[in-house]
């Protein structure tokens, strides 16, 4: 829960770290939403673009796309802290073999208790798997524990909004359990006691900051598993094979955030699984046309490896997948619905709507006419798609100059032609004034004119890419001096 | 492209033959325009599956043709033009389930003979025009 009274609807974890980039504009390729810009020779990110999924963090060649996350200094503002880790963590640990481990070196972080984030992963399967069978008119339906997804759905297929499962995400109701838990067993007011969950991507991040579904969330911080990582592993090296008992073995269930084992997934057999942006979004243009309406469920996550393969983890996904696999034989998930204890509210109580942030214009009317202004625009470009502009592609520029974000002349293409032409205006007034040069050949001040003029004249040429690869400005002036 | 002040606005679009990787592209495109201009979700949903099912026909059945859409004030028009073999018979075309796809269409997952039935069903008019050897001409509006 957070302290701002305006919720900012894009609040976003990547951001840009203008000290480190230099506009190489190597990352604009790879936003599938275009959200990414080169302005005044530094990345920009437009906010009502961006999903958080982290595709340019990891694609930034000179680690200028970072994510913001809490430190361990948060736990200075609360006086119990509880630390919900994201499944992800106990795979990025070579050789271990019992989560207690893990949970003990949190504790001697500074965590007063550590809570797990299976049992409300069962919760929220159980609950999708009633909502889903009590309303089959709806399905396919759509997961809504990948927050990325969730905003790509939200701002870019209106049609789908009302398939996404309104049903709150495993760590969201992993973070009411805790509350509730803490807020018993301390009698501690809510402000004093922070929920942390320990993040394996920006998207989470983003969530808890802006949350859709549910007005706000109980996620007082997201700390990076990249972050943690190096500080707890010589810890855990001391705690050896004897950790504290912090959780129940028998009584948990891991691995639900690896999509690839069927095992895993208690929401429905008849279920249609994709990772990795390129694939999710053929997939929900594929859905907007009424294709997999015999699906019962289309389980999405925006990166391959799903959460495993976030961009706040350390391990390869597929290392940390097998991983998983083995740690999951070795907790008996013997448990028994009397054991669950109170289902909490699993339900969102925010509905999603659709926000059309890439329309253009307020009416039709105006919007086929900046569509018209786009297509003439766009016509003008070589279709390169260079990113010299700044711009992802030439269809991206053009939308940008109608939006008013940016102007023709930011194509070097069209620059250079304008050079061209500002290079011939030079050489008609250099005409006229040995024209009037030979009329008049007392006044003196033409000399000096025409000597400016023709000097300016050979430094236009110099610039046209042609001219330029003759490395001698002489030759360039032997060629073109006139009389 | 082309378009007057009087809110119309056109777009063609070509559809190779046998092009299976891009099929879907140019009702791809023609729906991200549309929703660009701001037309309702609802609206944008019907027209994208006439021109995605018709697009799919003109690959499997007619070589390829020619897509317009074209914008005005009450309507989505599409004409979907191809000089393909032409349609033996309309009607049975017309049913559920029915379908000339050959078994190679098949295999990829295309000819459930659901095409036709599905532009009837999401478009408001729907008017075929064909001739054996010659091709097939399809005209579908969505109402605005």
């Amino acid at each position: 829960m957070r302290d701002s009274p305006e919720k900012d609807e894009f609040f976003h974890s990547v951001y840009v770290d203008k000290s480190r980039c230099n506009g190489c504009s190597h990352c604009l390729k790879f936003c599938p939403t275009e959200a990414i810009r080169i302005r005044s020779g530094k990345a920009h990110i437009t906010d009502k673009f961006c999903i958080d999924c982290g595709e340019c963090v990891r694609k930034c060649v000179r680690r200028a796309k970072r994510c913001s996350f809490d430190t361990l200094d948060i736990l200075k503002k609360y006086e119990y802290a509880v630390a919900i880790p994201s499944h992800a963590l106990y795979a990025q640990f070579n050789n271990l073999n019992d989560i207690n481990i893990v949970a003990t070196a949190l504790l001697r972080l500074g965590f007063d208790n550590v809570s797990d984030i299976g049992i409300p992963k069962h919760f929220v399967d159980k609950a999708a798997a009633a909502y889903i069978a009590a309303h089959p008119e709806g399905r396919p339906y759509i997961n809504s524990y990948c927050f990325t997804i969730t905003r790509l759905i939200r701002v870019r297929f209106p049609n789908l909004v009302d398939h996404l499962l309104p049903i709150r995400q495993p760590m969201e109701v992993a973070a009411e359990i805790a509350l509730d838990k803490a807020m018993r067993t301390t009698g501690l007011p809510r402000e004093k006691i922070g929920i942390i969950h320990i993040s394996p991507c920006p998207s989470t991040i983003a969530y808890a900051q802006s949350p859709l579904g549910v007005r706000r969330s109980e996620i007082d911080g997201n700390i990076a598993i990249s972050y943690l990582y190096p500080k707890m592993l010589p810890i855990m090296n001391e705690i050896g094979s004897n950790p504290m008992r912090v959780f129940d073995l028998d009584r948990t269930k891991i691995g639900w955030i690896d999509s690839g084992g069927s095992n895993y997934n208690e929401v429905s057999d008849n279920r249609l699984t994709a990772e990795g942006l390129e694939n999710v979004l053929k997939i929900l243009e594929d859905l907007e046309n009424d294709k997999y309406q015999d699906y019962d469920f289309i389980d999405l996550h925006a990166c391959p490896g799903s959460c495993l393969g976030g961009a706040l983890t350390v391990e390869n996904p597929y290392v940390a997948r097998e991983r998983l696999r083995r740690l999951n034989k070795s907790i008996g998930s013997r448990i028994s619905e009397a054991d669950l204890g109170e289902v909490p509210e699993m339900y969102w109580n925010q509905k999603v709507e659709f926000n059309d942030v890439y329309r253009l214009g307020k009416t039709m009317k105006e919007g086929i006419s900046l569509l018209s202004s786009v297509e003439m625009l766009k016509k003008r470009f070589p279709g390169f798609n260079c990113g010299s502009c700044g711009a992802p592609t030439c269809r991206a520029l053009a939308e940008d100059i109608v939006r008013g974000n940016a102007s023709v002349n930011d194509c070097i293409y069209i620059y250079r032609d304008t050079i061209h032409e500002l290079a011939d205006e030079i050489d008609r007034l250099s005409s006229e004034v040995k024209q009037l040069r030979s009329s008049n050949p007392d006044i003196g001040c033409l000399d000096a004119l025409q000597k400016q003029i023709d000097q300016l004249w050979v430094e236009m040429l110099s610039l046209d890419v042609e001219f330029s690869r003759k490395s001698d400005l002489n030759e360039i002036k032997d060629i073109y001096q006139k009389d | 492209m082309s378009n007057d002040d009087s809110g119309r606005i056109q777009f063609k679009y070509k559809v190779l033959a046998d092009d299976y990787n891009a099929v879907g592209s140019a009702s791809s495109d023609a729906k991200n325009k549309l929703r660009a201009i701001g037309v309702p979700p609802d609206i944008l949903r019907k027209v994208s599956i006439c021109m995605y099912e018709g697009e799919i026909n003109m690959v499997i059945h007619a070589k390829g043709g020619e897509i317009t859409v074209n914008i005005n004030p009450s309507c989505v028009e599409m004409i979907l033009k191809d000089v393909g073999p032409g349609i033996k018979d309309v009607d049975k075309a017309m049913q559920a389930g029915y379908s000339t796809a050959t078994d190679d269409v098949r295999n990829l997952g295309f000819g459930a003979g659901m095409g036709l039935p599905n532009m009837l069903k999401n478009s408001d008019s729907m008017h075929i025009d064909t001739e054996i050897g010659v091709g097939t001409t399809i005209t579908m509006t969505v109402n605005l």
